[in-house]
Order: structure tokens, then sequence, then C-alpha cells
């Protein structure tokens, strides 16, 4: 009953100036409407960069670079004076990664990592009449590759599961198919570096929006593509590993290039400005909102100081009458922090309607072929936020214009009658 | 014996405002249950500077102050106004009615805060005192649609409804025509009589003060007689 009374004289306080709450209250909607939209976009434009790069980069990749033998025959007979003279050249079998079925089957066995995609890559011509355009073919597990890479998003046409089921089949990159003549259905002719010369199906175009690699890259099983460049199962160029916290990355990659003797990229170094732009926008759409919060929050001082001024008289007689300074507070603070979550809530809706009324605004960019409009995050933590601030804020633009009602002194303003 | 309510020992104060004036000057008095008393003096003399250190709202003063046996130097914020709540009604010179409230509401809100009664009791309550005042056709109306008499007579009510150990009216009739003054006073005298009200009033009124039980003089801050 004694908060119901607070809430009671709140409640009459805020009735008998509702002109003046309502445009305190419209601040906040506003400001909290914007906050809501913009970082909803922000996130929305975030989430679509980091899957350009993202989805598509794996966390770690395990491979073999081409490089000499360190071990020069010379340095078994003198291990400690400098040579001039390196005779062993690299190998042919530099790009394989030795032992990959025990690597990826120690992987699979890592807790840390949510899923691994083995890869098979090689250089290629496509044969179009008398000219060879180079291409690279990547073999990959089609499965292990949508899982973790999405690879139906950039396989706008066609079906990407018929690489497994259909021999001898490949998805061309859209661009190199433009140039070719080709769509799908058609037969291509390739040749492998050996001069190997094979027929191929195209089951699908691959279209993944950087218009270089949709020239080169084509895509086929591993086992169609181990059997192009005529090699044995076990061959595999890449291992793409996902983590289960990308965080890790640097370190769990530095671990596995120890254990499998392979070399190991992670994402972090491999695309280190990147994250940079997304912390970016972050802070600016945080920053807008909190500007805004702090101009409604200022409304909402006003609008106190305003009837703490005019009910003087009401303030006095309530003391007189035995309620006491903490009452007071607690009835201004009252007003305050209604006007922030009625505000709050409206700007929370009116954030929601507006963000779907951007998601619908058509957004066409041959860069990205899926998407269609205005990319828009709905993550439920931004409307957490959004309603958190606005109560804080008002809570703030309330506490000093309560603590000085809470300090009117009654016989002042009874000996001033 | 009847038993003393209110007590005042040596109570002194004073403005410094710039220089130091003494405005009260040991101020010693009692006022036991039942009394009907009544406060008279000069303008300035200190009568109404007296009555705020009575009623517990200024605590910046000198001496000792006792209400119902209990001393209240010393006593937080918080259980001065407790005090005021349950064992003091107020009738000023202005009534101090809210307006966003109806009378009914107006006189209920002192019992909600004591928070003894359920609210049905309490507005049971606050209708019983506006029948005694002969107010119970405008319970539900709005102050402002009330005139000055009207109004005191709610404030009365107002004061009354915690039914407390004293009323302390400072010139409560200073607003009102003659006619007005006499329905008031009658409230006064009739709670006196008929419940044993005991009651402190400020008055600059001769006549009104000479129809009380006790009148205290006041001059120059002092108590003459
Ligand atoms: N805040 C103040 N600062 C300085 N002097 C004050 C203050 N309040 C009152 N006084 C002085 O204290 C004296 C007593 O004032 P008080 O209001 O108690 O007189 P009063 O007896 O009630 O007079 P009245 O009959 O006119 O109401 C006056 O001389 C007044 O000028
Ligand atoms: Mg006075």
């Amino acid at each position: 009953m004694r908060y119901a009374i607070i809430i009671d004289i709140a409640k009459a306080l805020l009735l008998a100036r509702w002109r003046q709450t309502l445009v305190a209250a419209v601040g906040v909607t506003f400001s909290i409407t914007m906050f809501i939209t913009l970082l909803g976009f922000m996130h929305g434009l975030n989430d679509l960069l980091d899957g350009l790069i993202l989805n598509r980069t794996p966390h770690i990749r395990l491979y073999n670079d081409v490089k000499a033998n360190e071990i020069q025959p010379i340095n078994r007979l003198f291990s400690n004076d400098y040579h001039f003279i390196n005779s062993v050249k690299p190998d042919n079998a530099g790009q394989k990664i030795r032992n990959s079925g025990a690597i990826l089957q120690a992987l699979k066995n890592d807790s840390r990592v949510l899923g691994v995609a083995p890869k098979v890559s090689a250089q290629i011509f496509y044969n179009v009449g008398a000219i060879n355009l180079t291409g690279v073919i990547n073999g990959i597990d089609v499965d292990a590759e949508q899982k973790l890479f999405h690879f139906s998003d950039y396989v706008p046409k066609g079906n990407y599961t018929e690489l497994k089921t259909v021999p001898n089949s490949i998805i061309l990159g859209k661009a190199a198919a433009d140039k070719m003549l080709t769509n799908i259905g058609d037969v291509i002719q390739v040749t492998t570096p050996d001069g190997e010369r094979h027929a191929l199906k195209v089951v699908g175009l691959f279209q993944s929006g950087l218009q270089d690699l949709d020239k080169v890259q084509s895509y086929a099983s591993v086992s169609t593509t181990q059997k192009l460049l005529q090699q044995t199962e076990g061959f595999i160029t890449d291992i793409n590993v996902k983590l289960i916290d990308i965080t890790l990355a640097p370190t769990i990659a530095k671990e596995y290039a120890h254990i499998f003797e392979t070399d190991a990229e992670d994402i972090q170094t491999a695309n280190a400005q990147f994250e940079t732009g997304s912390d970016v926008r972050s802070i600016i759409s945080y920053a807008v909102g909190i500007t805004l919060l702090i101009v409604a929050g200022f409304g909402i001082y006003n609008i106190l100081n305003m009837m703490i001024y005019e009910k003087m008289d009401s303030i006095a007689i309530l003391k007189a009458t035995g309620f006491s300074g903490k009452d007071v507070q607690y009835i201004f603070k009252t007003i305050a922090l209604s006007i922030g979550i009625a505000g709050g809530i409206f700007g929370l809706i009116f954030g929601f309607l507006l963000s779907n009324v951007i998601d619908l605004v058509p957004f066409n960019t041959a860069a990205l072929p899926t998407i269609k409009t205005f990319p828009v995050n709905y993550d439920i933590k931004f409307y957490v936020i959004g309603i958190t601030f606005s109560i804080i804020t008002t809570y703030f633009a309330g506490l000093f214009p309560s603590r000085k009602a809470s300090k009117i002194d009654p016989v002042i303003i009874i000996r001033g009658k | 014996m009847s038993k003393i309510i209110l007590e005042a020992k040596a109570i002194s104060k004073s403005f410094h405002d710039p220089v130091t004036i003494p405005i009260l000057k040991e101020v010693s008095f009692q006022i036991t249950k039942g009394d009907f008393v009544s406060v008279i003096g000069k303008s300035g003399c200190g009568k109404s500077t007296l009555l705020y250190i009575l009623s517990t709202m200024d605590t910046d003063y000198e001496g000792e102050l006792f209400i119902d046996g209990a001393k209240m130097n010393g006593k937080k914020e918080q259980e001065l106004a407790a005090v005021r709540n349950e064992k003091i009604g107020f009738v000023f010179q202005f009534h101090y009615l809210l307006n966003e409230f109806s009378v009914l509401k107006n006189i209920m809100l002192p019992a909600i805060k004591l928070g003894k009664y359920t609210l049905q009791e309490i507005e049971q309550h606050a209708m019983e005192k506006l029948r005694l005042l002969d107010m119970t056709d405008h319970a539900l109306k709005s102050p402002n649609q009330l005139s000055g008499g009207q109004k005191q007579r709610v404030a009365i009510a107002r004061a009354l409804i915690n039914n407390p150990l004293i009323i302390m009216g400072d010139e409560p009739t200073g607003n009102l025509d003659k006619k007005n003054s006499d329905v008031v006073f009658d409230i006064f005298k009739q709670l006196a009589s008929e419940f044993q009200q005991t009651m402190l009033i400020v008055t600059h009124d001769n006549e009104f003060a000479s129809r009380t039980n006790r009148i205290i003089e006041m001059q120059d801050g002092r108590i003459i007689s």
C-alpha cells in the first residue's frame, strides 16, 4: 500500500501534465527507435560482410607450401657452416599433405573443432575452341563444404548436390561459363598440367561476387579431381578447419603446424583488417543511439524540474502530512522511470517496425547473389540493450530533480504563502 | 492530572541573515490532553516560527521538544515525518489541497500513508470526517470546485483523518471572511468539547482567541502570559 500510494501520486502528477510528459516520452521513443534500427541495420551489414569473408574462409587452413628442402645434402657433411651449394630442388609431391587420412581423423576427434573439409586444388585449363583459359579446380567434400562454408549460397544456378551423384561433373565459375558460352547440362573439355584431356559435365554455376574468382575457380568432387590428376585417394592439398571458438585460431594453428608438420594459416592472420570495420560500425551505432538517449534524458530532466517547480505546494503539504523526503524522491523517480519504460517499449516496437521496413527495401548487387533486400539483424540483444539504456538514462535524468524535490523545505514554502 | 501531550523546554531560535537576530528566546510551556490553546501576539513576534518548530518541520533550534513523551531532538527526517503523519494534524492559512485528487482522496492521503487501515476503512473514516464538517455532498468534487471556506473545511478533515494527538493551526481563519471564520471556529469548538481534541492555534483574531480555553501571548520571542 505504501508503494501503491506513491505510484498513485506519481500517476496523478503525470496525467496533470500529460502533454509535456508525452513529449518527453516521444523523445525516448524516437531515440530507442533509431538505436534499434541503426544497430539492426549496421549489424545486418556486418553479418553480410562477415558472411562474405568469414563463411568462406576456414578458421585454419592446413597446406604444404612448395619450398626447397631445408636439409640439403651438404648440410649432412658440414652442419655448422654456411653453404653456397643448394642442389636439391623442391620435389614434385610438394603440395600434397602427407598422411592426410590420419590428420583428418585426428582433427575430427579434436573437441575444439566444429568441422573439417578436405580439398584438392589444382591448375587446369578450360578448352574453348582453340584457346585455353587458365583455371583452378577445387575438389571438395560437398557435404562438409555445404555445412561449413554454405556452399549452396554461391551456386545460384543448378543443384550443387549433383557433384556427388553425377560422375565427372563440375560447377563452373559464372564468369568463365559466360566466356565459354556454356550452360548447365553442357559438357566442357579441360586439360590438366600433365596434358591429359578430360570431358566434364556442367551441373551448376558458381558466383562468389568477386569477378576475378568467378573467372577462374570451379568445383568438382574430391574423387573426380583426384582422377583428373591421376592421383590416389589419399591425395589432399588443403585441409580447411572450422573451430567452435574462432578466437582460438592463432594458437591452434601453431599447434597443428607443429603436430602435423604442415603449414597452417589462421583466419586472423589472413584477414587482419576485416574486424576493424565491423567494430567501427558497431561503435558508430552505439554512439548515435546513446547521444540521442542523452538528449531525450535532458527532455525528461526538464519536465521533472518543471513539475517540481509547479508542485512545490503539493510537495510541501505531502511532507507536512507525513511523507518523508524519500517518499517524495520515489514519486519523481517513478515519474521518470515510467516515462523511460513506456517511451522505451514504444521505441522497441517502432524500432522493430522500422527495421522491417528497411528489410523490405530492395538491394540488388551483382557482388552478392543471395541478397535481395537490405540486410537487418534482429538480435534480441539489441532490444535488451535498448530498453536497459532507456531505463538507465531516464533514471539518471530523474535522479537530480527528484533529489531536489526531496530536499524541499516545507517551512519555506508554507511561510511564503 | 491530564497527560502532557506536548512540551517545549527552553526553545530558542535565531536567524542568521546576515546578522544573527534572535527570534525565540527560551520558550517553555506544556500542553495537556484536551487543551484548546490559542497563541497570539504582534506580527513578527515569532508565532509561526514557534509553530513550525513544534510541528517538527523545523529542526534548526536550541532547546528540547517532547511530543507524546518522546524527545524529538536528534530524530531522523523519516522518523519525524512518521510522527507528523500519526500524531499531528495541520491546518494552515492556505488550504494546500492537491487539485489532481478528489476531495475525498485528499483527505485519505495521510491515512493511506499511515497504512493502518484498509482502503475501504480509510474511505469510510474520510466520509465520517466530511459528515462532521457537513461536506459529504462535495466528496467527489475536485478541490478547485469549492469555495474558500469549503476548502478550509476539507483541510480540517484531512488534519483529522489519522485522529491526531494534536491539531496545529497557523491562522486557519486568516484567509476567510467573518462568516466562514465563525464556521471554522465552531468546528474547532465542537472538536474540543465533543471529542476533547487537543489543539494549538496561532491567530491574529483576539475574538477567536478569547473563545479558547487558554491563551498564550507572545512578545519579542517570549511568552508573556
Ligand atoms: N527565513 C527567515 N530569515 C530571516 N528572518 C526571518 C525568516 N523567517 C522569519 N523571519 C523573521 O522572524 C520573525 C518572526 O517571524 P514569524 O513568521 O514567526 O512571525 P509571526 O509571529 O508569525 O508573524 P505574523 O503574525 O505576521 O505571521 C520575523 O521578524 C521575521 O522577519
Ligand atoms: Mg505567522
